[in-house]
């Protein structure tokens, strides 16, 4: 526990003294704000933050692989992965405490979209229902991303391959709803549980289903699990 | 203190070592001498935890390596051959972090931290990004994390590679004084640096120790054998005997030949004699006809050729910060 408390405070200091943190979070923050705004300044567009949170899950799929990429890569490229991995520290304590440091960075950044909910608020009357499950399910998004995005981190120790991996996995995540169109029944049924937009969706609409919050959670779970074996097989190649 | 049984590593097909056993006792230093690519990383890398044998095993203070890796890891302090360290951490943060996760507390960790940086004689750049360091100065943070944690074991890869000859000689110094009161494991190319500094030498080469011996005796009283091939057209009653008689073979072994009107014969002799002539000669007068004459392997002479037994050839990298 320890171990992973100082791998936490170690990766989330890294993510706080570089720029590169700063720059990728901006850059989602001003691409949700811009698609947002674009989105209530249509005629007869309702006071909400519907709008906003399908932007941000769209964006994340992109922003949450940028954030992983380096977290395993990079000590596998320099080579530190050998000094941590002769350390008495397990395994899991390496990814779940770099994960945990994803998840706070990836949280200030949603953090700050807060923002435009308070704007919403300013100039209209929305219903709070909807905007809080929009936020858990933003939260849950982003957590599931991040796991995918640790799986691809683990894989290469070239960042840019391992943020490719996870943003292919993760679109595959997103979009495979529109496969389902193209087969019938328990197949396409199970194609759409797989799906993260089908679920999203219900979150946006204020709707919160307990089988979302599990999919998700599963999904963190399974993909946590598979980095943990990755790195563990590492030392077998 | 530290015992490693029969080790042997493939990568792939390849054995990058072969059947090692060797064991350390407390309080020694010993010097793992060989040239590149000899297996001395593999090794390193081996009794460290981070890659596991392909059979074989190793126990380092009294814990198996395989079995109880976690206990084996928190008796030993590593420096690998390439340093890696974390680039845009200062050495402070770094040295904290790493002390942190070999289990150490704050309190004690922070004077523990200011010691050996004392010791290493980082106190300048005790706040410097590491990235911006030079080789030698990189080198001394790898030392200090090494020693951080106070482990019973100290393995460190070629840990004056690539830096200038003044700090060489002080890492020497440094890595000596360690070893009054640390297990130290110590790998090297250059075989007066381990004369120098280690207690006992093994010489490793291809995968396999040849020569075990006191930095005292190297070069001059080795232990060890080489093997020469021989294949000769001859009735083997014959021949056997007068081979066994030439002066500095210590015996010979018949291999099996298939489908050829000759014998084939692995004859060790002794190391550092180069019997190839004698054996040629007593061949041809006994009237048989010599096919073949291969010396099997490097001899020792030749894998000390191939060490680094000159001071000069170091690499010149000087300069404080880059
Ligand atoms: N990861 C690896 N995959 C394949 N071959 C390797 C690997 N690491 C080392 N080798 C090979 O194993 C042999 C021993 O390497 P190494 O232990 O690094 O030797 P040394 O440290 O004595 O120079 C070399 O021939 C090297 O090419
Ligand atoms: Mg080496």
């Amino acid at each position: 526990m320890k171990n992973l408390i100082a791998i936490t405070l170690k990766e989330t200091k890294g993510y706080f003294s570089t720029p590169s943190a700063y720059i990728v979070g901006t850059m989602f923050l001003v691409l949700t704000g811009v698609f947002f705004v674009f989105d209530v300044s249509k005629p007869f567009a309702e006071a909400g933050v519907r709008g906003l949170s399908d932007w941000a899950s769209f964006f994340i799929v992109f922003l949450a692989p940028l954030i992983t990429m380096k977290l395993l890569a990079e000590e596998q490229k320099l080579g530190t992965l050998e000094l941590l991995l002769t350390s008495p520290v397990r395994e899991w304590e390496i990814v779940l405490g770099k994960y945990l440091a994803s998840f706070l960075m990836l949280l200030s950044i949603q953090s700050v979209t807060l923002y435009y909910v308070f704007i919403v608020y300013f100039f209209g009357n929305p219903d709070t229902g909807p905007v809080i499950s929009a936020y858990i399910g933003l939260v849950l998004h982003g957590a599931a991303a991040l796991a995918i995005g640790m799986l691809g981190s683990s894989l290469s120790g070239n960042q840019i391959i391992s943020a490719v991996v996870a943003t292919a996995i993760l679109l595959i995540f997103s979009f495979i709803n529109r496969v389902s169109s193209l087969v019938e029944g328990n197949v396409a049924e199970f194609i759409n549980a797989l799906s993260m937009n089908s679920r999203l969706a219900d979150f946006s609409r204020g709707i919160i289903d307990l089988s979302h919050i599990v999919y998700f959670l599963s999904i963190v779970g399974v993909f946590l699990f598979l980095s943990i074996r990755s790195l563990e097989t590492r030392r077998w190649r | 203190m530290i015992e490693a049984i029969d080790i042997t590593k493939y990568y792939g097909d390849f054995p990058a070592v072969t059947g090692l056993s060797f064991s350390v006792e407390q309080g020694e230093i010993l010097g793992f001498l060989g040239p590149n690519g000899a297996g001395k990383s593999t090794t390193m890398k081996i009794l460290t935890g981070f890659i596991p044998p392909s059979s074989g095993t190793a126990k380092i203070a009294g814990f198996d390596i395989t079995e109880q890796s976690l206990q084996a890891r928190r008796h030993i302090g590593y420096l690998p051959e390439t340093v890696p360290l974390y680039e845009d951490m200062n050495v402070r943060d770094y040295l904290s972090f790493m002390g942190q996760i070999r289990g150490m507390a704050k309190p004690q960790l922070h004077q523990r931290i200011n010691e050996v940086i004392e010791l290493c004689r980082l106190g300048e750049y005790r706040d410097t990004i590491i990235g911006k360091l030079s080789k030698g100065y990189r080198q001394r943070v790898g030392i200090s994390q090494a020693i951080l944690h106070e482990p019973d074991v100290l393995v460190l890869d070629e840990p004056t590679i690539g830096i200038d000859p003044i700090q060489v000689v002080e890492t020497r110094q440094l890595i000596k004084d360690l070893g009054r009161d640390h297990t130290l494991i110590l790998s090297s190319h250059i075989l007066p640096e381990v004369s120098m500094i280690c207690d006992r030498i093994i010489i490793i080469h291809e995968g396999q120790i040849v020569a075990v011996d006191d930095p005292g005796n190297l070069g001059t009283n080795l232990a060890g054998v080489e093997r020469v091939e021989i294949e000769v057209k001859g009735p083997n009653r014959e021949i056997l005997p007068v081979l066994e008689r030439v002066d500095g073979v210590q015996s010979i072994e018949r291999m099996s030949v298939t489908g050829g009107a000759y014998h084939r014969y692995h004859v060790t002799v002794d190391i550092g004699k180069d019997l190839r002539h004698d054996l040629a000669k007593i061949i041809v007068e006994g009237g048989w006809e010599l096919l073949k004459l291969q010396s099997l392997g490097m001899s020792l002479e030749e894998i000390f050729l191939r060490l680094t037994i000159e001071e000069e050839e170091l690499p010149n990298n000087s300069g404080a910060v880059s």
